[in-house]
């Protein structure tokens, strides 16, 4: 047993290790590791994203011109059913898993996940999920032959999606998709919760955690509320497709709302679950960027329990031309503009921690202040649409869309794209090319803004949602032209991203541990990280253990932070 | 205060550091989100009460199902005391308490199978006979998926233990499972309320 003891040899540099696909891909299917499994996740909500995006195309061509027909019908309804599903739950939730699988054990000074089996299971429901949902465009027409990929929409309002007026396999397809990738993403937050709170490395207090922790254990829990009735409400659609229930049975007494209300439940805390990893990558990349800790970090972790709380309790302000009670109406509108308050106290506490500060306007940076100003604008358009009589004039049109466009792309994918190009160098061990990363964000700006800003417009002047085309003299003409160039800047923006992320991993230059002198403890570690994270578990005396490290002549924890 | 970070404090931070039971954590949080998932099917069964278009009705097929409850509810008891004699590491009576947990366990499950079967065949009662049924058969049959889970581990640990697995050094596990079967029966009293005392 001595011979063990001794340390082994340095291994000469010039062994090269022998390549091997099988190896390869056995590394991947079979890992545990956070790090690969937040890697799989995240290329994986890249590929969704790209193929939801040109389906976006697609539809933009269509309306780029009135009487537009390149695609028929039931192909557009196809095309925006698929969209909408895809960017929800094959690129938004896994962004929210790939992030904290990546970076929360990181953060905290773990060296995994509390259960790295689980996390796996989890990955791999949430890809069976969706090869489940796009294998419905090869066997979506079942014994029936009627229909290729589900066309009911995103939210599959029933009774329009009980077997009389969906027949065909395509919405068994989309409720099966969505249940196995629910049953993933369930995993995955109990996963977060738990390491969050169990892993976290000697004198990492709750008080001293990052705040982009804090807000991924909020998004976790609102997960855990918020995804159970989705899948309540699925398997009570497949009892009524398959077994012939009545749930949604109007014909039987059924109701024609309860599934709008069961699915908004889940469907509005689900794009607060959306935008958290943003508000959770805006925490950690301005105060670094602005060389200032965060401003009234209690505030905000307080602002995030507040959205999450009151975000249970908003569902049926997307129900407003439903017909409800004018009680109803005046609570849901009433806290639906409650949001307001904390996420006003989240965009000027940003705001505050960029005063006065030494700003470094890097690519990451620029994507945080796009964030702002864009986010407001959605905020804004929020509060009109809580108003129930301005939403009952503009429920189901164009407005509504450039409204959730813009919280979803301006807001959500917007901050994903500071996440993406902050930790970039971490995880890859190299530097992106900083030229074409603001190339592509300018494109990606102008190109989203000349796509949604004008929507609104349309919206205004009376154009529904998910129509397949329009007449002439509408007066929708130019706004629908100017949309539909814009694509053409943000498809460049994410070919130049695509582009960049591909060349940098390959030929960048070396990033170093710490390129941005950051203050949380994923830069102390090497870039990328090895497999057990940390050579020694770190021990902690502040929230920002790096900056002690490197001023060991003014650490937080003399200031009782 | 002493100005840098010595190796005696760090220890010190070391040394007094406790964090909760990560697979506590786990299986609570597990309870929370199975509490919404039921919570939906409790919400629809509570909208449809009284809304069937057509009969069988509850008031005119439902029996109380006294009997089974309380043996549900008493292999809460009876796995706590199994529990309690694993602790103390006294293997025969652990067996003798989990079997007969197991077998209350079962026989709640059988008299659920005896309940659907006379709804089924003699009271021509179906998931798709009308909203009742509908509601019923979803809620009741969730509660049930939960209690064959439950005793489908339950199970494994009486095998492994009745085979000389050494199950005493599993005692968190089996605290982890003992938890489970206390959810499922919680979830039964919420049941039993809206099916039987509400419903009918």
């Amino acid at each position: 047993m001595a011979a063990i003891d001794q340390p082994l040899p340095a291994r000469p540099a010039t062994i090269r290790e022998e390549f091997s696909w099988s190896a390869g891909l056995y590394k991947w299917v079979a890992t545990v590791d956070h790090k690969l499994l937040g890697l799989m996740y995240i290329v994986s909500a890249l590929v969704f994203l790209v193929i939801a995006g040109i389906m976006a195309a697609v539809m933009r061509l269509q309306l780029a011109f009135p009487n537009g027909h390149i695609v028929a019908p039931d192909t557009y309804n196809r095309l925006f059913t698929m969209h909408g599903t895809t960017m929800v739950f094959f690129l938004g939730m896994p962004m929210v898993a790939g992030f904290s699988n990546y970076l929360i054990p990181l953060m905290i000074g773990a060296r995994d996940m509390a259960f790295p089996r689980l996390n796996a299971f989890g990955f791999w429901m949430f890809l069976f999920g969706g090869i489940l949902l796009y294998f419905s465009y090869i066997g979506g027409s079942g014994l029936t032959g009627a229909g290729s990929a589900p066309d009911v929409g995103w939210f599959a309002y029933a009774p329009l999606t009980e077997k009389p007026f969906s027949p065909g396999a395509s919405t068994d397809y989309w409720i099966l998709g969505i249940f196995t990738a629910g049953i993933g993403t369930i995993a995955s937050a109990i996963n977060v919760i738990a390491t969050a709170i169990s892993m976290r490395c000697p004198g990492m207090t709750l008080a001293r955690m990052p705040v982009f922790v804090w807000v991924m254990v909020i998004d976790a829990w609102l997960i855990l509320i918020a995804v159970p009735p989705l899948t309540a409400a699925q398997i009570m659609l497949a009892y009524d497709r398959f077994l012939g229930a009545d749930f949604f049975n109007t014909q039987a007494g059924g109701s024609a709302v309860l599934w709008q209300h069961f699915f908004w439940i889940f469907g509005h805390p689900e794009v607060y679950i959306l935008i958290f990893p943003a508000f959770a990558i805006l925490s950690e990349v301005i105060p670094v960027f602005s060389r200032k800790p965060l401003f009234g970090r209690p505030a905000m972790v307080a602002a995030v329990i507040g959205i999450g709380f009151i975000s249970l309790g908003v569902w049926a302000h997307h129900m407003f031309a439903v017909g409800m009670t004018a009680w109803s109406n005046t609570f849901f509108a009433a806290s639906s503009m409650l949001v307001g308050i904390p996420t006003g106290i989240k965009i000027f506490n940003w705001t505050a921690t960029m005063f006065g500060g030494k700003l470094r306007m890097d690519t990451p940076m620029l994507y945080c202040c796009a964030f702002l100003l864009q986010f407001l604008v959605a905020g804004l358009t929020g509060i009109m649409l809580a108003v129930s009589p301005f939403d009952w004039q503009l429920h189901d049109s164009y407005f509504v869309v450039a409204h959730f466009h813009f919280t979803l792309i301006g807001g959500a994918v917007f901050g994903i794209m500071a996440g993406l190009y902050y930790w970039f160098p971490k995880v890859s061990g190299r530097m992106y090319n900083e030229r074409l990363a603001k190339w592509s964000f300018w494109s990606f700006v102008i190109g989203f803004n000349l796509t949604f800003i004008p929507l609104h417009f349309a919206g205004m002047l009376g154009m529904p949602r998910r129509i397949y085309t329009y007449p002439v003299g509408r007066g929708w003409e130019g706004y629908n032209l100017a949309a539909s160039i814009g694509v053409i800047f943000q498809i460049l923006a994410v070919g130049m991203f695509a582009w960049n992320v591909i060349y940098s991993c390959v030929k960048g230059k070396k990033a170093g541990d710490d390129p941005w002198d950051g203050w949380t403890l994923e830069w102390s570690t090497s870039s990328p990280p090895p497999e057990y994270n940390f050579e020694k578990v770190p021990v902690v005396r502040s929230g920002r253990p790096l900056w002690d490290l490197k001023h060991p002549q003014d650490p937080d924890w003399k200031f009782g932070q | 205060m002493a100005a840098t970070v010595t190796p005696a404090n760090v220890a010190a931070i070391e040394r007094n550091w406790t964090l909760p039971d990560r697979g506590t954590v786990g299986i609570l949080l597990l309870m929370i989100t199975e509490s919404s998932l039921f919570t939906i099917f409790v919400v629809a069964y509570l909208v449809y009460i009284g809304k069937s278009l057509s009969g069988p009705y509850p008031k005119d097929v439902l029996e109380v199902p006294i009997i089974s409850t309380i043996c549900l509810f008493s292999s809460s008891l009876t796995i706590v005391i199994a529990e309690k004699a694993l602790k103390r590491n006294e293997l025969g009576k652990f067996k003798l308490w989990w079997a007969l947990t197991v077998l209350l366990g079962g026989e709640f499950l059988t008299a659920t199978g005896m309940e659907w079967w006379k709804l089924i065949y003699k009271d021509g009662l179906t998931i798709s006979t009308n909203l009742f049924g509908t509601t019923y058969y979803s809620l009741v049959g969730l509660h049930a998926s939960h209690v064959v889970v439950g005793l489908f581990f339950l199970l494994i640990v009486m095998t492994a233990s009745l085979t000389g697995f050494p199950i005493q050094h599993q005692e968190r596990r089996v605290k982890f499972l003992s938890w489970y079967w206390h959810f499922v029966d919680a979830i039964w009293v919420i049941v039993f309320t809206v099916v039987y005392v509400i419903g009918r």
